[in-house]
């Protein structure tokens, strides 16, 4: 099981996530993350299994849209496909902040410490590091600035 | 001006130590290059032709002399003894070592400076007019508002990876803009609004210079002060989600402004500052109060206007009267003036400044001009509060140090780029024309006979040196690994702003300034009375001069 940074711990991802086409895991109560479009194909064949679902917006995917949608979720993962791709921060706070989302917020992909300050004060609460780097040395993240011009999002 | 609080002083601080942090990441290893470039980009460090180059945050152009000194001071100890004012009004050293530079900027937290943001695709340094505060059509120092959108913009956690850069300028001058508004992606001008005399902003979007010169679009006749956050966080959002992020050249936000269409654009605005405009970032006015004290009329002697020497001087000494016409601008304050630094000096590279100049200025400042010190987009410095009976010795102090060549608006007060010698995007050297252009054209009485001429001059199709709205502009190639010229004309950056077009083919880099000779030859002949280069050319169009250059 990989590890998580989530509320600025390091912890263990208890998510399955599937792409487009993987299928469900035979366990029931697995919880899983799956893309927009799959949700709103198979709405009703997920909501039927007792685990709960997740859904991940890449950087296209339009959050007002599908509003309905990543409201109810109890899980949006955001797609960093690179770090440089900024438009996650927006989503973002589009979500917290216009939508009142109160579930977990988690950048996925691309997602590497010198990001996550910024993208904590998003209203972002939970980070899959990059593979290859070390989630624990990623914590120092949070420790760099202790002030901002901006108002941080509210907390979780 | 702007005092740092302690919010300011811990965020600068702060990002020393990250930086510091990111550097020695880098030096062990343990970030690769391809990891490190966009950490080193956001803050000003870019990797040049032979050396880093690092690029400091001016905001607005305004410095005090003990800033001044301190970038004397570091010009001296990291790099060889010189720096370059850009066209952002930022200053750059080209000869840092990677190693050292967390220690150049920790020198600079200490009088209240960085390198936050100077590059990157974020919101870049904020500009605004060089005669802010000086000019009499000013409607009001847009100084201030730079301050706010300066803190707003700085680590914004939202617009830090934008689709690219982003510039702001602002200008608080009714007419003759000089913060070139019309070529940012956000450019404002402050405005009285037409029935109720209240002041707010002018906003401008999708202006730029670069591969696609674009003049901006005026998006919102009227913003009051109060939103000048959330309106600009609202076009930024838009921006954020929906720029062009798959092909960098048309990233810009002009390009998604003009592929929307104005309306569209401003409508998708709108509906999301509706959202967000009475929500946190929208300012109290004693916000508002509080920024604008930090910038307060300087304690004008009213007895300034009484001084009765200058007069006699000038009429004593042609050449002190001859910097006074070229170099002396017009205060609001009677018997006050602003005085050019001229960083245009044959020989030099246009923008140059050494350590030994800098301290002189710091001094100068402290003697004449309440301790302060402008940097303009042209590339020049202003002293911006000199009192008629110190302008002589300003004067003779400036021209010991090769300061006082009086040679403001003209043809050899040129914008030019570092290019070939120095950027690694270069093309073409862009410092070898302006020597040959000052060869040239060595006599001054000919220059101010041919009047206001903004000669503009890139070293690559990027533009850093804004030869699209120069009068003259000259965009440097490469043609078979030999360095040609393009001259394009007709622009201009000011309140008529509009994109210069080519009089022809490349010309090879030994014939450029024999070519200029050739088309200033066709304005002095065509030209009615009073007529400027800008209006004769639009008047008779390109083709005469084309001719003339390719007989």
């Amino acid at each position: 099981m990989s590890m998580l940074i989530k509320n600025k711990e390091l912890v263990e991802d208890t998510w399955v996530t599937l792409d487009a086409e993987a299928p469900l895991p035979d366990n029931p109560n697995q919880a899983v993350i799956v893309p927009l479009r799959r949700w709103q194909a198979e709405r009703d064949a997920l909501s039927a299994r007792p685990g709960e679902v997740g859904v991940q917006l890449e950087p296209t995917d339009d959050v007002w849209a599908a509003a309905d949608d990543l409201t109810a979720a109890p899980l949006v993962a955001l797609s960093f496909p690179k770090f440089a791709d900024g438009r996650g921060y927006s989503q973002a706070y589009i979500l917290r902040t216009h939508l009142g989302f109160k579930g977990e917020l988690r950048a996925v992909g691309d997602v590497l410490r010198d990001q996550i300050h910024h993208m904590a004060r998003c209203g972002i609460d939970a980070f899959a590091i990059r593979e290859g780097k070390d989630p624990r040395d990623a914590l120092k993240a949070f420790e760099v600035f202790s002030v901002a011009y901006q108002d941080t999002h509210p907390r979780v | 001006m702007y005092q740092y609080n302690q919010v300011d002083q811990q965020i600068v601080d702060e990002r020393v130590a990250e930086f510091r942090d990111q550097v020695a990441r880098r030096l062990s290893g343990e970030l690769t290059e391809d990891e490190f470039r966009p950490l080193r980009l956001m803050n000003g460090l870019y990797l040049q032709r032979h050396a880093y180059m690092l690029r400091v945050a001016i905001p607005y152009g305004l410095l005090s002399s003990r800033q001044v000194r301190a970038l004397a001071q570091i010009a001296r100890r990291y790099d060889k003894g010189y720096a370059h004012v850009t066209t952002r009004q930022n200053l750059q050293y080209n000869w840092p070592k990677l190693a050292e530079v967390p220690d150049l900027l920790a020198d600079l937290a200490e009088v209240e400076m960085h390198a936050i943001q100077t590059s990157g695709n974020c919101v870049r340094n904020v500009t605004a007019d060089h005669l802010s505060g000086i000019a009499a059509d000013e409607i009001e120092d847009p100084r201030p508002y730079c301050e706010i959108l300066r803190q707003y913009s700085t680590f914004h956690p939202e617009f830090t990876y934008l689709p690219r850069k982003f510039k702001i300028a602002i200008t608080g001058r009714e007419s003759n803009d000089g913060a070139a508004v019309a070529v940012h992606d956000i450019g404002m001008r402050l405005v009285r609004h037409e029935e109720t005399g209240e002041v707010g902003f002018a906003v401008y979007v999708g202006g730029g210079l670069g591969r696609t010169p674009i003049i901006g679009k005026l998006v919102r006749p009227f913003l009051a002060k109060e939103h000048l956050r959330t309106y600009t966080e609202a076009i930024l959002r838009v921006y954020n989600l929906h720029g062009n992020r798959k092909n960098k050249y048309k990233a810009r936000i002009k390009i998604l402004v003009r592929k929307l269409g104005v309306e569209e654009f401003g409508r998708q605005v709108e509906e999301e500052f509706a959202r967000i405009q009475d929500g946190p970032g929208k300012l109290t006015q004693e916000e508002i109060d509080r920024v604008v004290a930090y910038f307060p009329r300087p304690d004008f002697d009213p007895a300034a206007a009484e001084d009765t020497t200058l007069e006699a001087r000038a009429s004593e000494d042609r050449r002190f009267a001859t910097w006074l016409e070229r170099n002396v601008v017009e205060h609001r304050e009677p018997g006050y003036n602003a005085a050019y630094v001229s960083l245009k000096a044959p020989g030099i590279a246009p923008g140059d400044v050494t350590d030994a100049q800098l301290d002189l200025i710091a001094d100068l400042a402290d003697s004449y001009s309440f301790g302060e010190v402008v940097t303009t987009h042209e590339q020049n410095i202003l002293l911006p509060h000199v009192q008629d009976k110190d302008l002589h010795a300003v004067w003779q102090k400036l021209a010991e140090h090769k300061l006082a060549v009086p040679n403001i608006g003209t043809l050899s007060d040129m914008i030019c780029c570092p290019g070939l010698d120095y950027c690694s995007l270069a093309n073409a050297g862009s410092i070898v024309i302006s020597h040959q252009i000052n060869e040239l054209f060595d006599d001054l009485d000919y220059q101010y006979d041919l009047g206001e001429l903004k000669l503009k001059m890139s070293g690559c199709i990027n533009a850093c040196g804004h030869h699209h709205v120069g009068h003259i502009g000259i965009l440097g190639i490469n043609k078979n690994d030999e360095e040609w010229y393009q001259i394009m004309l007709g622009g201009s950056a000011s309140d008529d702003a509009s994109l210069g077009r080519w009089i022809g083919r490349a010309l090879p880099q030994q014939e450029v300034a024999a070519a200029l000779k050739k088309i200033v030859g066709v304005y002095v002949e065509q030209r009615a009375d009073g007529e400027r280069f800008l209006d004769t050319y639009r008047r008779i169009g390109v083709k005469p001069f084309s001719e003339r250059v390719y007989a």
